[in-house]
Formats: structure tokens, sequence, C-alpha cells
């Protein structure tokens, strides 16, 4: 049976389900009851101002009495049930157009729930593959395995052979000997990763991340840096304990350290927070007051503790490639670990337009909605002088908006795959969460 | 004359233990860490037999082994494979490049002296 023919039938059904009679339907829609016979039999191919009419009439949208809705649809639901357990009871194949005629939404519904099933598996598969090609992983199983085939090798020489010359002796039992030391760290290194793995903590693998675990793990605050008495000493004792595997991760730390202690200088706490409530934390009038620059506002006021600024502020950070090299989460505001982040955020107008301050309302999706007030810069510098790179930094703060009228707010995602934001013109990539792109 | 054997690996301990089973069994072992030079020394040697260990420095087994089928002299050279990892793949792998046994870690010197013996057929 071609599509076409299934327009007839679709309202036939739709009409039958509602309860309108065919004479009704068809002084509603301007026709003559044998003519609406001969459509709903399929009889007469009908299409535009009819059909919209028709769709209008049956509550429906012209879409779904169309046939390219229906038969993909039709595909989809196929498609669900090939993949149905067979512990389940059989579906009803043979009435599945009857279905999709009569109850578009459900079948509509369904079909969604369907691709985003399949979507959903096709990540998973895609993680458990990483996680069994995690070269962290990968060389820690090689290590482990590789020690116990020494001690498995040269334990069985030991034991199984009578006579062997006593230097051959030492020397296997010396190698015995480290193997298990060696054994003993790689299986202690494999745990803690592990551990790591199921207790949802992130191992960190690289200079950024050890870096964004400092800064949470000291909920953004130093009080070591903020007595006027700080200096390199208290820098160094941070380091000191900072415990960080990476040598890139000291650097980096030491440099945003410094930076830390030159804010606090120049903006110290207890003023700092007097002035912003007066200015209501407004940035620029701060930057303006202070006489220093709006990043430094900016990092300054999303460093302070909640209990002090009696509000959380979050904070982003990026450089001209648009990567984040620093981040303060808020409940109301993801920022995500890995990958890019959502393009529409106005750290990215800041960027843009270096040295304009941007202000705008938002709210993220996928989270509890809470409006907030953004406020986002960018600065570019020439550390090299006039023949040097620019080197572009833009950086966002966020904090809860209160009484501010949701039209003049926008919404924002925290990154492609992870939002289900439809009709978005910015998105890269698909979701995982929904099928729009 | 005895035969040799032209073992690649890197762990050193594994090394040791391996050249000794074979040299007490009366083989030639020549032992070496580092694929290049273990590539270079092979077409030189000419082995009776090469275990080859997966993970090496500076260059695969996988390379050095599709490398070796790729000389006529070194063609039909019995191959055997180690490797720490036991998935499939890493098998087929070896298979397609053309090894001729593949044993995963953690393996018993009886086995390997077997697999020894049955490359070259004694």
């Amino acid at each position: 049976m071609t599509s076409h023919v299934l327009v007839g039938s679709r309202i036939r059904d739709r009409r039958s389900a509602l309860g309108i009679k065919q004479s009704d339907l068809a002084r509603d829609v301007g026709i003559s009851p044998s003519y609406l016979n001969l459509i709903e039999h399929n009889r007469r191919r009908i299409a535009g101002k009819l059909l919209s009419d028709l769709a209008r009439a049956l509550g429906v949208e012209v879409a779904l009495l169309s046939e390219g809705v229906e038969a993909q649809l039709l595909v989809s639901l196929r498609d669900a049930a090939s993949m149905q357990s067979i512990e389940t009871e059989a579906v009803e194949l043979d009435r599945l157009e009857e279905f999709v005629g009569r109850f578009p939404g459900w079948a509509s519904l369904l079909a969604g729930r369907h691709k985003n099933g399949v979507a959903l598996e096709q990540t998973v598969e895609a993680l458990t593959d990483r996680l069994s090609h995690d070269p962290i992983l990968s060389e820690a199983l090689h290590e482990v395995l590789s020690k116990v085939t020494s001690i498995r090798s040269t334990s069985s020489i030991l034991a199984q052979s009578d006579e062997i010359d006593p230097q051959w002796q030492r020397r296997f039992q010396t190698n015995l000997f480290e193997d298990a030391e060696l054994l003993s760290k790689g299986a202690q290194a494999l745990v803690s990763y592990l551990d790591g793995a199921q207790e949802g903590g992130v191992v960190a693998t690289s200079a950024q991340e050890e870096l964004d675990g400092f800064w949470a793990r000291h909920d953004y605050y130093l009080p070591l840096l903020e007595t006027p008495y700080a200096g390199d000493e208290q820098i160094e004792q941070l380091i000191a304990g900072c415990g960080f595997g990476l040598p890139a991760s000291r650097i980096m730390l030491n440099r945003q350290l410094q930076e830390y202690l030159e804010d606090a200088r120049a903006l110290p706490e207890i003023s700092l927070v007097t002035v912003a409530e007066q200015l209501e934390w407004d940035p620029l009038k701060l930057a303006n007051r202070f006489k220093v620059s709006m990043l430094q506002v900016m990092r300054r006021l999303a460093c302070i503790p909640e209990v002090v600024t009696k509000q959380p502020i979050g904070r982003v950070t990026c450089d001209g490639t648009g990567g984040v090299t620093f981040r303060k989460e808020m409940d109301s505001f993801a920022i995500p670990q890995f990958g890019a982040t959502c393009p529409l955020w106005p750290l990215y107008q800041a960027m843009t337009r270096p040295g304009t301050p941007v202000r705008t309302f938002i709210f993220q999706s996928g989270r509890a909605k809470q409006n907030l007030t953004a406020y986002a810069y960018a600065e570019q510098k020439y550390p090299e002088g006039f023949d040097g790179a620019p080197v572009l930094e833009a950086q966002m703060i966020v904090f809860p908006a209160n009484g501010v009228q949701d039209e003049t707010v926008s919404e924002v995602g925290a990154n492609c795959r992870i939002c289900a934001r439809r009709a978005c013109v910015a998105r890269r990539e698909p979701s995982i969460l929904s099928d729009a792109f | 004359m005895a035969k040799t054997v032209l073992l690649i690996e890197d762990e050193p301990n594994i090394r040791e233990a391996i050249r000794f089973i074979l040299s007490r069994e009366g083989w030639n072992v020549e032992t070496h860490s580092d694929g290049q030079t273990a590539f270079e020394r092979t077409k030189e040697v000419r082995p009776d037999v090469v275990i080859l260990d997966v993970m090496l420095p500076n260059r695969s087994g996988y390379e050095i082994l599709q490398d070796l089928r790729g000389f006529t002299e070194t063609e039909t050279l019995p191959i055997l494979m180690l490797t720490a990892r036991g998935q499939t793949k890493d098998r087929e792998l070896a298979e397609r490049f053309g090894a001729s046994r593949f044993m995963t870690k953690p393996f018993s010197n009886t086995e390997v002296l077997e697999s020894v013996r049955e490359l070259v057929g004694s």
C-alpha cells in the first residue's frame, strides 16, 4: 500500500476515535459527506488547504497526516519492534499502521524514546570501549602482568631445578624480590586508580585537571594568601602541599597563585565586599572604583567564600582558543570538565569584542531553573610588545539574578553532547539526550 | 650445532628467566630489549626462532613482525609473540601480521619451551 493511500485511512481512524460523524466533519471542512467518504476510502488524493483543514478539525498536525512523518514513524517503530526482547509479549506488527494513524502522539513519543534508547546504548558502548582502551589502565595492567610473568618464570626455575649454580640462584632470588616489590606498587597504583574511577572521582591525567582539583579542594579561597604578610613563602608552602604529580601543574599553579596574591593585595576582601554591596556586585563599577582591571575584580569576587558574599558566584576563564583554563561551578551552572562548552555563553560574545563588557541574563538548561546574571569580559594583551603575538583571555562570572523577568533571560547549555535544547543555531554536534541537531 | 633463539623482550627479569630455561635446554639465546636493534640483528643472525614481545620501547612488536614478514629471508621465520594483553583484537592482529604463535602473559616456562620446540619441529 502506498503511503498517500494511508492518509484517507488515517483520517477515518482519527475521526472514529474522536467519535465525530462523517457528515459533521465534512460540513466542518466545507465538503460533501460523499466526497469525504471517497477520501476516507483512499479513492481521492488530498493535499493543501483541504488536508490542513481536516488536520485542524481532527486536532492533529498536518505533518502527522502526511506521508513523510508516518513513513518515518513506521520505520522507527518497526525498528523498535525488531529489537524487542523475546521475553516480552510480541507487539502487534500487523496493526502498526492503525496504531500510528490513530495515536500519532503516542507513536511519536514511542519512536522518540526508542531513538534515544538506541543513542544511549551507543554512548554506553563508546564509553565501555574507551574504558577498555584507557591508556592508564592498559599501562598499569601491562606492568602487573609483566611482573607476574617474571615472578612465575623465576620462581618455577628456583622451585623445579634440582641443581642450580649458586650465583644464578642468588640472582634469581634478587630478581624475585625486586619483582615482588614492583608488583606490590603496581597493584596499589591500579587499585587507587580503580577506586578513583568507582567513586566517580576524576583521576587527573593533565595539568589542567590537577589545577581544577587543587582549587576545588581549597574551595577557591586561600586564607594563607589573604594576610598582609603573604608572599613567596606562603606560595611555596601551598605548592609544596599541592600533591601534584605533573611538573607542569606546579608551574601553572605558581602562576595562578602569584595572580591570586596580586588580586588579594589590590582588592582586600573586606573593602571589596563592603563596596560590592553598595554597587550591587557590578564588576565594572568595582573596577572603576578600585582602579583595577575588570578581569581582576571578577577573579576576586569569585574566590571570596559564599558565607561572606551571601550568594554563590561561579567563574569560567578561557584563553583565545576558547579552552577553559579555570572553572568554578555552581549548582545552577555546570562547566564541563571535558570537551567544548556551550557557544551561547556570554563568555564567547565577550571574546569577539575584547575590551567591551557584556552583561546578560541567562539560565542553564538541564539544571534546576535559576536565572543568572552573567558578566563577561575579554582582554587582549601583547606581552612581547608591538610585534609580538596577541594573547587573549576571556572571563565570565555568574551569580543568581533575583527578580529578573523571564522574557529577558536567554537559555544556554553546558556542552552540546549533554544538552537537549532543540533548534539551537549554535549546536556543533548532536546530543545524546535528544535528536536535536 | 645448537639452534638459536632471538629473544626480544624489554622486561629484564623475564628476559633472564627465559634465557636461562632455553640455555639449559641447549639453545643459543641472544637477547634484546629494543625493537629497532632487534630487527637489524634478526636479519644478521638468522635465528631459528624469534620470541617477540608486543610492547617494546621505540617500536612495537607488531611493527617488527610486519617488517620481518616483508623480507624474503625472514618471511617464514618462526615467530612467537608474547603479550601482556589477552584480548581477541591482539590475537587477531598478531595473526594478521603473520605471527606463527601467540602467547599471553603470564605464561609458564614449560609453555615457552614447548612452543619453541614445536616451532622448529624438534
